[in-house]
């Protein structure tokens, strides 16, 4: 059996056994759901109405009614798609990254983590869609026959790339959280009483039986998609950097993008999965599998990435100066002294100063100071992109095209609303999937569980 | 017809650990004992080799499929862009798969990935029997929580008698044994 060090901090705290681990997160299923879920899920609901009337009201009347202007052709639709794009990146680098490193505290983390980053993914995946006006054409990005005389779509242009990138990011990390779901999903079929539930479990559930040969498979299939995952998870972000690195705009064309994207949307998602992870513990009461080295170790992971973030930023600003060239100067000047300048700095304090506080074990190890930094990461996240995208466009080569964006309510109310949307979906599957991989964490109880541990050592 | 039906049997035994059950396994084996299938609830390592279980080939349908898929995407993207209707875009005119290549790849990786992964899911279902409706065989609800049975089938074992069996499973640490007849053809 695989042995582990006794000064290593046990990842299950208590004295669980394998039926307690069962209960502990099978138990919020079967009960009745507290008030706190039904108050926090008709507040989501209600901002996922809103933004959903908000995209019905878009989509009939025409993108005119966003903020944008002939100069700023992108803003907040790309800002919105960039930002959930990055926040479903950590999902996939819990399960996939930490798998081939073998760092056995994923486990506790990885089901709800990949949830968030499916929904996420699918938040995102609407952006681009209402941002083509005329989304009932949307299929012509797909390579097609047409009527126009077999007019394909241009595998050149990172845009299509994108659509490659996204769609197959969201149908893996599906796939990849689906087939780890299924033998828990029958852990729960085989313990529900009602006939409602025990047939939508099974349903769920696909018949798995836990034979032995299912189990050889299961591991090597979860290994084979961590390894197809990992380049995945890179390559999508850098794609998406792409398609603001391919074009000759100052402030997008810089080489650094695709590590420097990449950096910042595992930082984000990190950070989102914190803001989750916290309340959930807490309300689920998962605290001993949860637990403060958890969030520690996804700390370290913040200062990690958030650290190169912060290098990306002076890199690009020092380039802009070192390059030569008036108009990449101009783009960084008018970014920090422009006037877009507070959104400027929001990002440099929120993205490159807040995450170095953890470097204080006190502050990385205290619930509250994480949950709160861990807001402040995505507000800066979210600045990043906006400072990205619209202040390289609103002051282009052309002194006389030069213009502001401004949003309007429906910039917002959209924004608002997949924030609502998001949630509605995370608070559906906390209430009735297995918000832990239950067949994953029963196999460490006896190598990391605390009792276990300790009875080791003596 | 006049063939003779006669039944089979089934013994299902129960432990409450996986290294009880993994020790067991080994000392049956070791006796001649041949052991049918396991049921846990989560991966017991190292009872493959000791049941017989022979080592997965999902990686090569992965492999299969993910080859697959690099070759459909370049195929397609040099009938699109470079025979069926080569265009002149920004100057940067196709006149050849090898030319336009760079900008191909992040295409080619994605489909190759696509198709890898979806291939060897679908794969994995099918020889799993894990579909939907499909129903479930494990033979004690347990054994998705925290049991684990081990099955033997006399079919398998020949001359070996279900007392014997019995007290030897006993002896290993099973906690309960069930005996099914099941009727065969």
């Amino acid at each position: 059996m695989h042995k582990e060090a006794a000064i290593r901090e046990p990842l299950i705290l208590g004295n669980k056994t394998y039926h307690d681990i069962t209960n502990d997160v099978v138990g919020p299923i079967e009960n009745k759901a507290p008030l706190a879920w039904y108050v926090l899920i008709s507040i989501a609901g209600l901002i996922a109405l809103w933004g959903l009337g908000c995209i019905v009201y878009l989509i009939s009347t025409g993108i005119g009614v966003w903020g944008l202007n002939k100069t700023v052709g992108w803003a907040w639709d790309i800002t919105n798609f960039v930002w959930w794009v990055g926040i479903g990146h950590a999902g996939t680098l819990i399960s996939a990254v930490l798998l081939l490193f073998r760092q056995k505290w994923r486990m506790a983390i990885n089901r709800s983590a990949e949830a968030m980053t499916i929904f996420a993914v699918m938040m995102a995946a609407l952006f681009p869609g209402i941002h083509m006006g005329r989304i009932w054409l949307a299929y012509w990005v797909l390579p097609l026959p047409n009527t126009f005389g077999s007019l394909w779509v241009n595998f050149n242009s990172p845009l299509l790339w994108d659509v490659f990138a996204i769609s197959t990011y969201f149908s893996v990390s599906l796939v990849f959280w689906y087939i780890g779901l299924i033998p828990d999903f029958a852990t729960i079929r085989d313990r529900m009483t009602t006939p409602i539930s025990k047939k939508i479990y099974s349903l769920l559930s696909f018949g798995w039986s836990g034979r032995a040969k299912n189990w050889t498979r299961f591991e090597e299939v979860s290994l084979v998609l961590a390894g197809l995952a990992t380049p995945l998870v890179f390559s999508v972000h850098s794609i998406v950097s792409m398609d603001f690195a391919t074009s000759v705009i100052p402030g997008w064309h810089t080489t650094i993008f695709p590590p420097y994207f990449v950096s910042g949307a595992v930082f984000s998602g990190f950070a989102m999965v914190l803001t989750l992870l916290l309340i959930m513990r807490k309300v689920m009461k998962l605290e001993n599998y949860i637990t403060r080295k958890h969030v520690e170790y996804m700390n370290i992971v913040i200062i990690v990435t958030g650290s190169i973030v912060g290098v990306a930023y002076l890199t690009e600003l020092f380039i802009s100066w070192y390059s030569g060239v008036e108009y990449e100067s101009y783009a960084f000047i008018n970014r920090f002294s422009g006037p877009y300048l507070l959104a400027y700095w929001a990002m440099m304090t929120c993205d490159v100063i807040s995450p170095q506080l953890f470097w204080f074990k006190k502050i990385r190890t205290n619930f509250t100071a994480t949950f709160i930094l861990s807001i402040v990461v995505n507000i800066g996240m979210w600045f990043e992109r906006f400072v990205i995208i619209v202040t390289s466009l609103h002051r282009d080569y052309v002194p006389s095209s030069w213009s502001m964006f401004y949003p309007t309510w429906v910039d917002v109310g959209i924004f608002i609303g997949t924030i609502g949307i998001f949630f509605t979906l995370f608070l559906l599957f906390a209430r009735f999937f297995p918000v832990l991989a239950l067949n994953e964490l029963k196999t460490i109880l006896k190598v990391s569980g605390e009792s276990y541990k300790k009875e080791d050592h003596h | 017809m006049a063939k003779a039906v006669h039944t089979t049997k089934v013994i299902h035994a129960m432990f409450d650990d996986d290294h009880r059950l993994l020790e067991a396994a080994k000392h049956l084996v070791s006796k001649g004992i041949r052991i049918k299938d396991v049921y846990s609830p989560f991966p017991i390592h190292g009872l493959d080799p000791v049941i017989g279980i022979k080592r997965t080939r999902m990686a090569i349908v992965a492999f299969m499929f993910g080859s697959m898929g690099l070759f459909l995407a370049l195929l397609g993207m040099w009938y699109f862009m470079i025979y069926d209707w080569p265009m002149n875009i920004g100057g940067k005119p196709s006149f050849s798969l090898l030319e336009n290549l760079p900008a191909f790849i992040p295409v080619t990786f994605e489909f190759t990935v696509f198709c890898a992964a979806h291939g060897m899911a679908i794969t994995y279902m099918l020889r799993n029997g894990t579909l939907p409706g499909m129903p479930a065989v494990n033979p004690d609800p347990r054994t998705t929580d925290d049991k684990f049975v081990m099955e033997i089938t006399d079919v398998e074992n020949p001359g070996l008698s279900s007392a014997d069996l019995g007290e030897m499973l006993k002896a290993a640490g099973a906690i309960e044994i069930n005996e099914k007849n099941l009727t065969a053809i």
